[in-house]
């Protein structure tokens, strides 16, 4: 579930100010640094797969019956599992679908939701009104539970999760651009574009946007957790990807038929997912104290 | 107050009609067939064409909706393609389960989310705050199926203390049979006193109950923390602590009455998640409710099932979030006055 921010004049008007004051804040919190580097790390594995997996192959889905259900040891620091697959591989590899799909999703929610929030906050009157009660309409479904019917409409697929979780998420940044676009509205600068007869359409693209981007780069920082976690639930019910793919939520929905006996099937796919989304929590808790003036 | 709730009653009452739109739309449009779907895999032409005209899959689409509105409206939700039986009768009859679990679960993290909040806001910036950061930002990251499995693994399998899945022991049916009147055990058996049926009840509540109570429990202490602090900081308080009131009497009477609100509206949305986050509670643990139910129906794409399911969803958690303007209103004037 996303929570909303409001986003802050602060906010809108100086991105280098920031980030000098986010390097500061990195500094003195060493939490934050690891979960800087956790996120860093999940980058690398997502770029190079399986090139960083000590077993690539078996990362991809070859299996090892030889080597079933080994525990975790010095050859196999996670152990093996059903097939005889090296679970870090496989939490390795694994990576790069999860970065995907997030990406993908906060991309699509943000590139539809963005645009039409600006325009809403920036004309107001009844295209307004009209925008907002759409997204009442989308956001009146408990989360996720619109994405599920969504997959189960379209058919599982890594894919179809996508689409749906960017279907479900676009209303929270219309809502976000809207507010911020209603703030810069009143700014004296867009004042002076709006009487010096400048067309809406110049306006919203050369003011309103690019004004109004740091505050949606923030929440889709943040959305990065918040999808991974609901795309791998979404897997873990197998709507996600199929076997053999090196899916967290799939290997957990897997493994978990052994968790009494063999407990690393499990464990450590849903590990990986807990750490990251915890690692971009923390971050985005960070964020959010720099953005927001009263929290410093 | 009269016109804020006429206001909030049409408001609500258009976004449910638009809701049942989108269900419409992924009942009826996206699936390339419904009536193929009906009748499954081995279905012939003229099956299909049949099951159509049944269907009213051949009438215009302004027409079909009218037709479907008039079926939701009068109780006819449809019949499950998976059990052959009415959606809404499967979704009553295990709606008591869950609900079960989701009361269980709130009564664990709105008690306990907002102590601890409380708490992390009157020792702001010392350990007692920093270990409720933690555990509150540990609560919203844990994805609930894998700390279901988790529980299950250390307090089933390590400490044999409490059981591993169900809603009640096997051999309870025999010994002690649970005689069902509103469906929810827990009261089933304290009103029959059958303290034998309660006691196991509970016992294969907890598990279940605190996997699903993390994720509220974390955010309910988040925003009960930031209002707490905002609420603090006022003059207010800083004229009451100048009087010399007690602290104690400062956090909990001034302090925390004027921070409950903005915790209530989280209150409400935490309730749409609690039931999406009990279908992988209960597949976890074997439980046997509406999220079940849903997972099977949505595995099996049983059509009329989920699109009922998310249109129950969907009504509940307009009706949750009309009774949460409702209790803000109530305790804030300068809410129903704007």
């Amino acid at each position: 579930m996303s929570i909303e921010f409001v986003p802050t004049q602060a906010m809108v008007a100086s991105p280098p100010g920031f980030l000098r004051r986010l390097r500061r804040a990195l500094r003195g919190d060493p939490l934050a640094l690891a979960a800087l580097i956790v996120l860093l790390g999940l980058l690398v594995m997502a770029v190079f797969g399986s090139r960083v997996a000590p077993y690539p192959a078996q990362g991809e889905g070859a299996s090892d019956v030889a080597a079933r259900m080994l525990p975790p040891s010095a050859a196999h620091l996670f152990g093996t599992d059903q097939l005889g697959r090296d679970i870090l591989s496989r939490v390795i590899v694994g990576a790069r679908g999860a970065v995907a799909v997030s990406l993908l999703v906060v991309g699509l929610a943000a590139g539809f939701g963005m645009p039409l929030g600006a325009i809403a906050g920036y004309r107001r009157g009844r295209t307004d009104a009209v925008i907002m009660r759409l997204t009442d309409l989308f956001l009146a479904f408990p989360p996720l539970l619109l994405a599920m019917a969504i997959v189960a409409a379209l058919g599982p697929g890594l894919d179809h999760v996508a689409i749906a979780l960017a279907i479900s998420w676009w209303p929270w940044y219309a809502r976000l651009a809207r507010g911020t676009a209603a703030s810069l509205r009143e700014l004296p600068y867009v004042e002076a574009a709006r009487s010096a007869g400048l067309p809406d359409r110049t306006i919203l693209v050369r003011h309103i946007v690019p004004n109004s981007i740091t505050p949606i780069l923030v929440q889709a920082t943040i959305d990065i957790g918040t999808v991974i976690l609901a795309a791998g639930s979404l897997a873990f019910l197998g709507l996600g990807a199929s076997p053999p793919a090196p899916d967290w939520g799939l290997m957990v929905s897997e493994g978990r038929t052994f968790i009494l006996d063999q407990w690393w099937l499990a464990t450590f796919p849903g590990l990986a997912i807990f750490v990251v989304v915890l690692a971009v929590n923390i971050l985005g808790d960070l964020l959010r104290d720099l953005l927001d003036p009263r929290r410093r | 107050m009269k016109r804020f709730l006429l206001n909030r009653f049409a408001g609500a009452l258009i976004v449910l009609l638009g809701v049942s739109i989108i269900t419409f739309t992924l009942a009826r449009l996206i699936p390339s067939n419904p009536a193929a779907l009906y009748i499954g895999p081995r279905a012939r032409p003229d099956d299909i064409e049949r099951v159509s005209r049944q269907l009213g899959l051949d009438q215009p689409l302004p027409v079909q909706y009218l037709v479907y509105m008039r079926d939701m409206l009068t109780g006819d939700w449809g019949t499950s393609i998976g059990t052959k039986r009415p959606v809404l009768d499967e979704i009553l009859n295990r709606l008591p389960s869950t609900l079960e679990l989701i009361f269980a679960a709130m009564l664990i993290a709105i008690p306990v989310g907002i102590a601890l909040g409380v708490l992390s806001a009157r020792w702001r910036g010392r350990p007692p705050d920093i270990g409720v950061r933690l555990v509150s930002i540990v609560g919203v990251s844990l994805p609930a199926f894998f700390l279901a499995l988790l529980l299950q693994v250390f307090f089933f399998r390590n400490l044999h203390l409490l059981p591993l899945a169900g809603r009640t022991s096997s051999d309870l049916r025999f010994t002690n049979p649970l005689e069902s009147i509103t469906g929810f055990n827990l009261i089933d058996s304290a009103i029959t006193g059958n303290w034998v049926a309660l006691g196991d009840t509970t016992y294969h509540l907890i598990l279940p109950a605190i996997a699903l109570a993390a994720y509220p429990l974390g955010l309910i202490a988040r925003m009960t923390r930031s209002t707490m602090l905002e609420t603090l900081d006022q003059d207010y308080i800083r004229t009451a602590r100048a009087f010399g009131l007690r602290s104690a009497l400062i956090d909990y009477r001034l302090a925390l009455r004027n921070a409950i609100l903005p915790v209530l509206t989280v209150i409400g949305l935490t309730f749409g998640y609690l039931l999406t986050g009990s279908f992988f509670v209960e597949i976890v643990f074997n439980w046997p409710g509406l999220g079940t139910f849903a997972v099977h129906s949505i595995v099996s794409v049983d059509y009329p099932a989920i699109m009922g399911i998310a249109l129950l969803g969907a009504i509940g958690y307009v009706v949750i979030n009309l009774i949460v303007d409702m209790v803000q209103a109530w305790l804030d004037p300068r809410v129903r006055l704007t």
